[in-house]
């Protein structure tokens, strides 16, 4: 396995989807290179930070707006 | 909220599926204001990797909301309720996105500042905090750049966290093409991460 083939092959390692034959040579291939160790490295750190991004909420206008319109809609069903 | 929705709420706190249905058709108000509050910050992020701005991003899960109030009689159950919100939402972001690539100059879209990131919310130590703002800033900014089937998939999968048989589901691709196009999004943000630890001579 070289760098170009161990670099494609990070997503599929990290969910467990390397068959039976890559797994040992992608690991085999990170403990032998240190630029792979260091590209795994900067994947993973990715990933965390992608995970860690705050996200902004709705407006609290359209929030009120879809709470009325959701009360709106249960009184127009008969009970 | 219902005696029914504290009993039976799981692990995470949050109540199985029939519970909440079970709510919404019966208009359990704080049932729907718990799901409004739980999902939609992650249902603006995945619209805006669909549609050019903000504000087109929330009409678009507004127009979900409204979707989801109308149809709800209709849910089978055939997948989990947030699959079959998450689609409904998919939908009507791709068909918006569509709209605007028709009649959106490509500068406008261009000139919006990516939303998200507030300044004011740099955690942790006074040290870290300002280096983590700016990776988190690039990071952002990283992902808006990129093509929209890329954007939703990591949107789902590394930014809500969501599994790969679930993102496959709401997007209706294979796990062999969802993989791809994680795999690409994560390098893509990852090439912009390194080119700024390159010029900071950093890690
Ligand atoms: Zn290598």
């Amino acid at each position: 396995m070289n760098c170009d083939e161990f670099a494609e092959l990070v997503t599929a390692y990290l969910d467990d989807a390397l068959d039976d034959s890559s797994r040992p040579l992608f690991l085999d291939h990170m403990a032998r290179c240190s630029g792979c160790t260091g590209y795994y490295g900067q994947f993973t750190t990715t990933i965390t930070v992608l995970g860690e991004l705050p996200a902004p909420g709705l407006s609290p206008k359209t929030r009120s707006h879809l709470l009325t319109a959701f009360r709106e809609a249960s009184s127009e069903k008969p009970e | 909220m219902s005696e029914g929705v504290v009993r039976l709420g799981g692990v995470t706190d949050f109540p199985p599926d029939p519970v909440i249905v079970a709510g919404l058709r019966n208009g359990d108000e704080e049932v729907f204001a718990l799901l409004l509050d739980e999902w939609s910050r992650g249902m603006l992020r995945l619209a805006r990797s669909y549609v050019s701005t903000a504000a087109s991003a929330e009409e678009v899960v507004q127009d979900t909301w409204l979707a989801v109030i109308r149809a709800v009689g209709t849910f089978e159950g055939r997948s989990s309720l947030r699959t079959w919100v998450y689609r409904i939402l998919v939908n009507t972001a791709r068909r918006r996105g569509e709209r605007e690539s028709r009649t959106i100059p490509v500068s406008s879209v261009d000139g919006e500042r990516p939303d998200g990131v507030p300044p004011e919310r740099a955690e942790g130590g006074p040290e870290g905090a300002a280096l983590a703002g700016e990776v988190r800033e690039l990071i952002d900014k990283a992902v808006g750049t990129l093509p929209s089937r890329q954007r939703a998939v990591i949107t789902l999968r590394d930014m809500e966290g969501y599994g790969s048989d679930e993102v496959c589901e709401i997007l209706s691709i294979s796990p062999a093409n969802q993989r791809v196009l994680l795999h690409r999004a994560r390098a893509a943000v990852r090439d912009h991460l390194a080119a700024y630890y390159d010029g900071k001579g950093g890690p």
